[in-house]
């Protein structure tokens, strides 16, 4: 076990290595020069006045070395300063931040609840009902989040008036209500992708040796569903929801942006339209490190359901 | 002798297959005493793994069961979920052929052996774990304590068999349906996994069902021999007489295709033609198109069980003579 997660842990920590030198190095192919920002737009901007803002921000020194004080600096915690903004990163997000978290833990305990729900009680029930089921979770998959995030505004925001159809609020009656639409429309394609893994895996267990076994012994149907069917489908069930949990740190900007709440998704999506390097720099690398952390944690658990990962399978 | 432990009178059953029913067993009589061991011999698809499974009432949904099949006096097709729940835990154990798909691989071994113990018997954990090591150690399964703690991919595929074995007699059943248990292990592992399951039966004085295709082992281990063909019962004998007596020309071209240790270098003796499906069974003798005795009334009339030699052969023109294949 300690081999199998150190050996996870070096695998992270390369991953992480080589994405903070892809996105740095990328943002610098971007074409136009940050410091033609802070001098603002209209008049030809003046020569001396650049080269002194290259000189401030150190816009000229080599990659490497320009690299590794970024990179100490975000070691420590410091995502360096905003030249769109005039503001430090580290501020900006932390402004933001919780907004993010809170959409994305909403997001995910509605995927896991309702996907779950469905594809169990599909595979279980069987007949129209797992029929209905597959086909409500195929519709889900294909319809894009900013549509469905639209759809859900119009209707539940400005028609009933149920929820707020954008901003946010404070406290959790201002979760409940600015939030609940952002969550659903995040959630919506990936509740059919988690009840469509759910229901095949269940299914799959129902049908297999080990269960009869179970049934020859007499065991109640419930015990028979709990510890032998669900516990053993929860493998691909976790696996696939860690993937969706990790893949709405992406989706949430288009969220955000359509549902006007500020968070770290609707910024990078600003800032990347200022130039704005190192907030789009900062905000990149958070994503791509809750990705691959969430993944390394699906890895672990999954190892942890089923004892087969780890040892392997005798010869 | 008194009533039989178990009986099976007039058994057929159909699945559904593309939304149509195909029969898959004909007709099998069969009564197991207490106490007895019956092999249950026949080529796969011969329904021999259904009939187990109907006993227990093991079938896929919308499986249709006729006859009647009585266990102790009790009418198994006609009980309830709850009775049948009762009847699974306590009064039949099944031993599955392959081990390592039919105990769940992500549970450790104790909690397999312990399961049944716990949940439909209410024993104490503690106290359900103590008779299982003790059963383990029956078995022939040393270092039980730790095994218990094991999962089944860290055990060989004939430790695990003793487990499945040992999961059966924690139930202390009457009955044993054994669904080629050794069909899954290499030869030396078999014989011994034979010895295992003989020496507990001895000692509880348990019946078994034992299904085989290996016709030779079943006469080995068993009191009486059943020769299943294409869905239907075609033979039953005491094992004694299945060399000598046995009168069923299936039996005996069974018999006669089997490879001897004993004679060398003469080729072997197939069954000419190809075995048939339960469903593909005509009007007449299901054997009819494959025997070397057929007459013109076995393909149009189906014979049934009556007494030939020393059991019963479901055959119009029974003889232990050997068959000219």
């Amino acid at each position: 076990m300690s081999r199998f997660l150190l050996t996870r842990v070096a695998g992270l920590v390369i991953i992480l290595a080589v994405a903070s030198v892809a996105i740095y190095g990328s943002m610098l192919l971007a074409p136009g020069d940050p410091a033609t920002l802070l001098v603002g737009g209209g008049k030809p901007p003046n020569p001396e006045l650049i080269a002194s803002i290259h000189r401030e921000y150190h816009l000229d020194d080599p990659f490497a070395v320009r690299y590794w004080r970024w990179l100490t600096g975000v070691l420590q915690g410091d995502f360096g300063p905003s030249l769109a903004y005039r503001d430090s990163v580290n501020h900006l997000l932390a402004e933001r931040i919780s907004n993010t978290l809170t959409l994305v833990g909403y997001a995910s305990a509605i995927i896991l609840l309702v996907g779950i729900t469905l594809g169990t009680a599909g595979a279980l029930r069987g007949g129209r009902f797992e029929t209905s089921a597959t086909a409500i979770s195929a519709g889900a998959m294909a319809v894009p989040t900013f549509v469905i995030g639209a759809l859900l505004a119009y209707v539940f925001g400005v028609r009933l008036s149920w929820f707020a159809p954008s901003g946010s609020g404070s406290g959790i009656s201002g979760a409940f209500r600015y939030l609940t639409l952002p969550a659903v429309a995040l959630a919506f394609s990936w509740i059919g992708y988690v009840a469509q893994i759910t229901r095949t895996s269940v299914r799959a267990e129902l049908r297999s040796e080990h269960v009869e076994t179970a049934d020859s012994r007499g065991i109640p149907r419930p015990g028979v569903i709990r510890r032998h069917v669900l516990r053993n489908a929860s493998g691909p069930i976790f696996a696939v929801s860690g993937i969706a949990i990790a893949g709405l740190t992406a989706t949430t900007a288009v969220v955000e942006k359509a549902f006007g709440i500020s968070g770290i998704g609707a910024l990078l999506v600003d800032a990347a339209a200022k130039q704005d390097l190192a907030t789009v720099q900062a905000i990149s690398l958070i994503m791509v490190a809750s990705f691959v952390v969430l993944n390394t944690l699906v890895d672990l658990v999954t190892a942890l359901l089923d004892p087969r990962v780890l040892k392997g399978r005798p010869s | 002798m008194s009533s039989p432990l178990l009986s099976l009178e007039g058994l057929g059953l159909e699945l559904r297959v593309d939304g149509s029913y195909r029969s898959v067993i004909h007709q099998v009589d069969l009564t197991v005493g207490r106490g007895e061991a019956v092999g249950l011999v026949g080529e796969s698809g011969s329904g021999k793994s259904l009939t187990a499974r109907s006993v227990l009432r093991l079938l896929p949904p919308g499986a249709r069961l006729r006859g009647d099949i009585r266990f102790d006096g009790m009418p198994v097709p006609q009980s309830g979920s709850s009775a049948l729940r009762t009847f699974r835990s306590t009064e039949i154990a099944m031993i599955f052929q392959d081990p390592r798909a039919h105990i769940n691989p992500v549970r450790s071994i104790g909690d397999f052996l312990t399961e049944g113990l716990v949940t439909t018997r209410g024993l104490p954990r503690r106290q359900a774990e103590a008779k299982v090591v003790a059963l383990l150690q029956e078995v022939g399964v040393a270092d039980a304590a730790r095994r218990m703690r094991q999962h089944p991919h860290e055990l060989s595929g004939g430790l695990l068999q003793r487990v499945m074995i040992a999961a059966a007699l924690a139930a202390e059943p009457k009955l044993l349906l054994a669904d080629e248990p050794t069909t899954a292990l290499d030869v030396t592992t078999q014989a011994e996994v034979m010895a295992i399951i003989d020496e507990a039966r001895a000692e509880r004085g348990l019946a078994m069902l034992f299904i085989t295709h290996d016709l030779e082992l079943a006469a080995a281990v068993c009191d009486r021999i059943a020769v299943m063909y294409a869905g239907s019962v075609v033979e039953d004998l005491p094992a004694g007489a299945l060399h000598d007596r046995s009168a069923h020309p299936y039996t005996r071209a069974l018999l006669a295709s089997r490879p001897s240790i004993g004679e060398r270098g003469g080729s072997l003796r197939a069954i000419p033609g190809r075995p048939l499906s339960a469903f593909e069974v005509g009007a007449g003798c299901a054997f009819a198109p494959r025997c070397s005795r057929a007459q013109e009334t076995c393909r149009t009339q189906r014979p049934s069980l009556s007494p030939a030699g020393k059991g019963s052969a479901a055959c119009l023109f029974p003889g232990s003579e050997a068959p000219s294949v």
